[in-house]
């Protein structure tokens, strides 16, 4: 896919979204902490092979929304999901679901990089390890290899495979992680402020990484840099108050907004 | 006056200093505290200090050295015939001295001239007063304990004098450089500051002090029993101390059974206290739920307040007793012949027993090293759809392990210094050998049993408890400086 010219990708990718496929279909999602109501009836689409980016002012809720869609907030006390959101059609909140094999298919990529304290090699090879994906150690190799590669980390750590993952910059800790998650092979992953914790240099590359990605995964990123939001993504949704306010084309978004408040935020009249 | 009498009117005075200090700060600055450097009462809190400090210091002296001094001169003072006998009779003959300086304190004038120079009417004298003497004081003694009472008596008023006039000098001298720009509050906290330092190096300097007189003592074994026969020795077999006996009485005082039974005994509380204590941490730390660790943790924190030698009782009652039971039960099962193979005191008793004793420690510390794992790892390997136990076996504890060895390296040198479980239910044999169900012994006990009784303290018998203890100090010790090294390592990878 690499291999393919620019302009050739995105004429197929424009096709695709012509096509309307989404990916993951988020109904009328509400999230509770405890009493606390976080999110208000939520109706938002993901479109495959996508970026699709969430912004909005700090505790509106996006990164709330993010982690719905994979049921990490299911990691945290007191959390209660209501709604429906559906990946391929099929109910994430399912009783049938398993939440383990719905976590392989939806990655995610942390705000702070989190690798392992373990090496490189290792970090990438834990996903296919627990999923057991490689029949063997040159299996393994391979993957390891293509996911680093994917992740543009392979030419600066190959010679370092059995190296602590800690021990590089936290560039390239943050695109480790990301070739951690492309290593189980989902489908779609979602990324919390993946740039936050980074300089402006490695925000590029991560950002460039993404560009990339697009033609293989879908995308969610939550974001608070209005201009990375407008470099990356092709959609873009906005949300305020735990509502989302409006989802929009992000070029449309960026000069034309439909609401009044989505205008207000993109200018810094408020967030 | 006496000692306390003194300690008294210095608080007083430092009281009153307080507070005339205070006034003259306040009056000085027309009443206006905004116009003084610090705030008032730190300049009457300076003049207190300048007052009773240095007579304290003045006053602690003058207790040490003056004894020492008078002490000396007594002894200058005995007859040529005293001074040529031993080390020990001087002591004897010092001693009566004391008590008869002490006893004639009690007496009235009249009742001294009464008894005259009649020895054995003044013990008796002294013994209706409740100051018994030893045997009847000789003439030299009397006036010797005279001269005592007199320098005494002269030592303690101008000790008195001298404290009352620096506490003066020092409240005079601060009392004049109160003013407006003087920092009061700069000198007051140096002072705090100082104490503080003074309170932390006395934990230090106790220690010292402690391994000093292990070390003396240890010392002492060693001119004795050479260190080889000790730390190499295979037979423990100490005898009796019996005066006069001379070195051929002194047993055999080899360390290695002794040694042997602590670790067994060690070895098997840790193999019941780490499985137990690892999984209930892993339990309390990743599974429990908000409300069942704030209750089920205080109650397993509640089995490391219980005295060792409640656990003790446990062993030697309770837990002794019923595998003595069960063990002839068994043996009756398979054999038909009713007896126990496992005696009622023995490695496993005493180990099972500690091992209770130290899983609170293996699994509190542990609880908080697991704890203290970042949650952005466990969202790490949860997002990539590893199940909970997945992320704890192969994330969470490998990150964790380091801190953890540590945690039960410190636990096993608690297990090497307990006491009081193993007197009670490990035995007293000192042997050697495997069978986790025969009675072993300890260092601790050893120290114990050699320490206890009616011993003279100059027999290698007694000696070797200072040699045994400064043995178990260094094990200890090495164990706890390697923990707390791996511990400290540990914390840099996530700093």
């Amino acid at each position: 896919m690499n291999m393919m010219s620019e302009a050739a990708v995105e004429k197929a990718l424009d096709k695709k979204m012509n096509d309307m496929s989404y990916k993951m279909i988020g109904s009328d999602v509400s999230v509770y902490y405890g009493e606390k109501r976080a999110l208000f009836d939520v109706n938002l689409n993901v479109r495959e092979n996508t970026v699709t980016a969430l912004i909005g002012p700090s505790g509106c809720g996006k990164s709330t929304f993010l982690r719905t869609l994979n049921r990490m907030n299911d990691t945290i006390e007191g959390c209660r999901v209501t709604g429906k959101i559906t990946l391929d059609g099929d109910d994430v909140y399912d009783k049938e679901i398993d939440v383990v094999e719905l976590r392989a298919r939806v990655g995610m990529v942390f705000q702070k990089p989190n690798p392992f304290p373990k090496s490189i090699y290792e970090n990438i090879a834990y996903g296919p390890r627990i999923h057991g994906l490689a029949r063997n150690k040159a299996d393994m190799d391979q993957i390891v290899e293509a996911s680093l590669q994917r992740a543009g980390l392979w030419t600066e750590v190959k010679d370092r495979l059995h190296e602590g993952g800690t021990g590089l910059s936290g560039g390239q800790q943050q695109r480790l992680c990301i070739a951690r998650a492309v290593a189980v092979s989902p489908e779609v992953i979602l990324m919390d402020e993946p740039c936050s914790a980074l300089d402006p240099i490695a925000t590029a590359k991560v950002e460039e990484l993404i560009h990339e990605l697009r033609a293989n995964y879908t995308i969610v990123i939550v974001t608070h840099s209005m201009q990375q939001a407008a470099r990356v993504s092709q959609r873009t949704a906005m949300f305020h108050l735990g509502q989302l306010v409006e989802e929009n084309d992000t070029d449309k978004m960026f000069t034309n907004p439909d609401d009044q408040r989505t205008q207000d935020y993109i200018m810094g009249r408020f967030g | 006056m006496s000692t306390p009498l003194i300690l008294l009117v210095l608080a007083i005075f430092a009281i009153v200093c307080y507070v005339v200090g205070t006034r003259r700060a306040l009056a000085i600055a027309g009443g206006l505290s905004s116009r003084l450097h610090s705030r008032q009462g730190y300049y009457g809190a300076f003049v207190a200090i300048c007052a009773t400090v240095p007579a304290a210091a003045v006053l602690v002296i003058w207790l040490i050295a003056s004894p020492l001094y008078i002490n000396s001169t007594i002894h200058d003072g005995f007859p040529e015939e005293v001074k040529a006998q031993s080390e020990a009779q001087q002591g004897l003959s010092f001693g009566m001295v004391n008590s008869l300086a002490r006893g004639m304190d009690v007496l009235t004038l009249e009742e001294i001239d009464a008894v005259g120079a009649n020895p054995a009417e003044l013990r008796a004298a002294l013994g209706a007063k409740g100051v018994p003497l030893a045997g009847d004081p000789e003439p030299w003694m009397v006036a010797s304990a005279g001269d005592l009472n007199a320098m005494q008596k002269i030592s303690n008023r101008v000790m008195t004098a001298i404290v009352l006039m620096v506490a003066l000098a020092g409240a005079g001298l601060s009392y004049v450089r109160i003013a407006p720009r003087f920092r009061a509050r700069n000198r007051v906290e140096k002072v705090i500051l100082s104490a503080l330092v003074l309170a932390s190096s006395i934990a230090i300097v106790t220690t010292i002090g402690i391994v000093m007189s292990m070390l003396t003592e240890a010392g002492h074994f060693f001119g004795r029993v050479p260190a080889w026969e000790f730390f190499f020795g295979t037979v423990w077999d100490p005898r009796f101390a019996a005066a006069g006996a001379g070195a051929a009485s002194d047993g055999q005082f080899g360390l290695i059974p002794l040694l042997a039974g602590t670790l067994y005994i060690g070895f098997v509380a840790m193999l019941v206290a780490v499985p137990v204590g690892l999984f209930s941490a892993i339990y309390m730390s990743e599974y429990a739920s908000p409300r069942v660790r704030s209750i089920a943790k205080p109650l397993l924190e509640v089995l490391a307040g219980i005295p060792t030698i409640v656990y003790g009782f446990f062993a030697l009652t309770s837990v002794g007793p019923f595998l003595r039971d069960i063990s002839a039960q068994i043996q009756g099962i398979a054999t038909g012949e009713y007896a126990n193979f496992i005696q009622a005191q023995s490695v496993l008793t005493a180990g099972f027993v500690m091992g209770i004793m130290l899983i609170p420690y293996v699994s509190s510390l542990s609880d908080d090293i697991i704890t203290a794992v970042p949650r952005a790892l466990r969202d790490g390997s949860l997002g990539l759809g590893a199940t909970k136990s997945e992320t704890i076996k192969k994330v969470v504890m490998p990150a964790a392990l380091p801190g953890v060895v540590g945690a039960l390296l410190m636990t096993a040198s608690r297990a090497i210094g307990e006491t009081m479980i193993v007197v009670l239910a490990a035995g007293v044999a000192a042997r050697m050998q495997l069978n986790p169900f025969e009675p072993m012994t300890t260092v601790t006990v050893k120290i114990v049993s050699q320490l206890t009784g009616d011993l003279e303290f100059t027999s290698p018998q007694t000696l070797v408890a200072f040699a045994l203890g400064i043995t178990l100090f260094a094990i200890t010790l090495c164990l706890n400086i390697y923990a707390l090294f791996i511990v400290r390592k540990y914390r840099e990878q996530y700093e």
